[in-house]
């Protein structure tokens, strides 16, 4: 039953993320309701299965790499609502469905099996360290696909040659605004994640810090988006290079959360 | 049941032809009701713009109503009939059909996709609905092409993109900012092209104006006229901090900004994006300013390339246009054969129905031995 759930919302971000990138090539209205059709659908279905790991594990599911991918796209899509319905940024899915769509498939890659907490994650620190983490991260993540918007469009407008996407990309302003939004957004999460991180490890392990791979790299993580924050307020850092920061910075995300998990070995990697 | 057309337009008349031969203000009541009056004309219909004058009429005999229309039209606005010779043209069936299709969808102006002409053909059909000079055919006719106009609209990109220079800075800066009420605009200089762009631009509505000029007293004018700040000409870098958009055009011989300069700018104003036209011949602000970071400068043969751009895809999208009608044509077509076939329906069943009572007539006389109930059950 899980496991359906779980199919069938990754075959309908599938089916958004296809629409989402045909819409690339030829859009109306049709395909762009089509794309939230088939998110929202597949959003539904998605949190019927979280719901169901919570049920039958009887803690909250992101203890393993499968949940917690899938929680991260689930942060992901529940903000791409929000922005959707607050901004109505034309072609935002075509750049963040795939996104979600390849969390989801690399999830689906993943051991499945729900197996009993081991007694140093059981803490009520685990839901809160974990959300925090997985809404910061999908704020990065929006903040990623809105950079990439950001550049193409630069493109088309510093060129002069106003073919492609130009008249359906949203403009430069709202998305440098909007970039700016989900990294003050994401920062404090990822600050208070780190934070009760630590008041976690503290009351686990005895001590606050003890540089395991994954805390080096959210540490190197914030910094960037700490220079993020202050070279645009200091020194009007915005634009095309807060864009291509929040890139940077999404790379940084992406490493931190599957590189130290299959690459690296320390206290965070899961089982 | 014909449509014809006698019409003219930009293209094979000259302005004074056009303005002689328009129905404007009372005329256009006059002239309908002498037009539905002519004895060929069953329902009749003008449309009078400045780029055209067309008559619309429903008749049974092409040739000889528009000979009449033709009289009428000479007789109305006291023009010889060779010169009328000379600038109309006449389409009947098919082609006329066609022809106000491609009026409607904005296909035959002079600015291939400009929406206007679709408000002005409503127009002039309400004006003929209401002084009942249209039936049947016309309506139809109208009603379908202004939704075949709405069908070219949205099932092609002909009216997407900007084929003029001012309008073409607008939709750049609306795609470098979001909301161009809250952007502060300067005029820098004034020239006639800049004044219009300059218009365009104030009726999309920005927050505030300045305007700088070599001479002051030139600069308070505009600044008046444009309801805007006069600042001199030394002080418009440093009006620049807080300038959104500029639009220049001097006529100095030289540069009047400098990359330096500009670099100066972006700095104090913290790299906030700058979108600067520069319609000067020659160029009055360095081709050098475009490499900074966050400025957008276009210059006069950027804009023009631009407009040329999306008048080539206007014209490509007015091919696929040009399909639409067909197709749309075809319906109207079969809807219009439809309609002649309706008599000869109607006179077959009144035909089916003699036929009938007759044959029962004589049943019943063949028989005369039935009672009333089987005569009534038959």
């Amino acid at each position: 039953m899980v496991t359906i759930l779980f199919e069938l919302a990754l075959t309908f971000y599938f089916a958004a993320a296809i629409v989402s990138v045909m819409e690339l090539f030829r859009g109306t209205k049709t395909t762009s309701r089509f794309v939230l059709t088939f998110a929202v659908i597949g959003f539904l279905i998605h949190t019927a299965n979280i719901i169901a790991r919570y049920v039958i594990a009887g803690h909250i599911p992101i203890t393993n790499l499968h949940e917690a991918s899938s929680f991260f796209s689930w942060c992901i899509v529940l903000l791409f609502f929000f922005l959707e319905y607050r901004y109505r940024l034309g072609l935002l899915g075509s750049f963040i469905m795939p996104v979600v769509f390849i969390l989801m498939l690399s999830s689906s890659m993943l051991p499945r099996k729900i197996e009993p907490l081991s007694p140093v994650l059981q803490s009520y620190w685990l839901g809160i360290h974990t959300v925090l983490a997985f809404l910061g991260d999908a704020a990065f993540a929006m903040a990623f696909g809105i950079g990439i918007m950001y550049l193409l469009q630069e493109h088309y407008v510093k060129s002069k040659r106003l073919g492609g996407l130009f008249q359906r990309l949203p403009s430069l302003q709202i998305l440098d605004e909007i970039n700016y939004k989900l990294i003050t957004l994401g920062f404090p999460l990822l600050t208070l994640a780190i934070i009760t991180g630590a008041l976690w490890a503290e009351s686990a392990w005895g001590s606050y810090w003890r540089w395991d791979p994954k805390e080096t790299w959210s540490l190197i993580t914030w910094f960037i988006y700490a220079l993020v924050l202050h070279a645009r307020l200091t020194a009007g850092w915005r634009g095309k290079r807060a864009a291509i920061l929040s890139i940077i910075g999404f790379a940084a995300v992406l490493f931190t959360f599957f590189g130290v998990n299959l690459l690296l070995k320390g206290l965070h990697a899961f089982k | 049941m014909k449509v014809l057309i006698v019409g003219l337009n930009h293209k094979t008349a000259d302005i004074d032809i056009r303005e002689k031969l328009s129905f404007n203000g009372l005329k256009l009541e006059d002239g309908m009701i002498k037009f539905k009056g002519l004895p060929e004309v069953e329902e009749a219909m003008i449309l009078s713009t400045c780029n055209r004058v067309e008559l619309y009429a429903n008749v049974s005999d092409a040739e000889k109503a528009s000979m009449s229309i033709k009289g009428f039209l000479s007789r109305f606005h006291n023009i010889d009939m060779a010169v009328l010779d000379n600038v109309l043209y006449i389409y009947d069936d098919v082609a006329a059909i066609r022809h106000v299709f491609r009026v409607a969808s904005s296909l035959d102006s002079m600015v291939v996709g400009e929406p206007q002409i679709l408000g002005q053909l409503k127009e002039a059909f309400e004006f003929a609905l209401e002084k009942k000079t249209t039936g049947l055919l016309l309506n139809k006719l109208m009603k379908k092409a202004i939704s075949v106009a709405k069908r070219v609209r949205t099932e092609t990109r002909i009216a997407e993109n900007a084929v003029s220079i001012s309008f073409a800075a607008v939709e750049l800066a609306r795609k470098i900012f979001t909301d161009l009420s809250e952007k502060s605009f300067m005029l820098l200089g004034a020239g006639e092209m800049a004044e219009l762009a300059a218009r365009h631009l104030m009726n999309n509505g920005v927050k505030e104006v300045i305007v700088a000029n070599r001479t002051y007293e030139r600069a308070c004018e505009l600044a008046n006229e444009f309801n805007g700040r006069p600042v001199k000409f030394d002080e418009f870098p440093q009006e620049m901090v807080h300038t959104d958009i500029v639009i220049c055009s001097t006529g100095a011989p030289r540069y009047v900004l400098m990359k330096d300069q500009m670099q100066k700018v972006m700095k104090e104003r913290k790299q906030k994006p700058v979108f600067i036209i520069d319609i000067s011949v020659p160029r009055n602000i360095d081709p050098k300013i475009n490499q900074l970071e966050n400025v957008y400068l276009y210059d006069i043969d950027d804009l023009q390339g631009i407009v040329d751009a999306n008048m080539l895809e206007r014209h490509k999208e007015a091919e696929k246009a040009e399909r639409i009608i067909e197709e749309e044509v075809e319906t109207f077509l079969k809807w219009q054969s439809s309609l002649d076939s309706v008599p000869t329906i109607v006179a077959l069943r009144d035909k089916a129905e003699e036929i009938k009572k007759e044959e029962l007539e004589n049943l019943i006389n063949k028989l005369p031995e039935l009672g009333e109930r089987e005569r009534k059950a038959i």
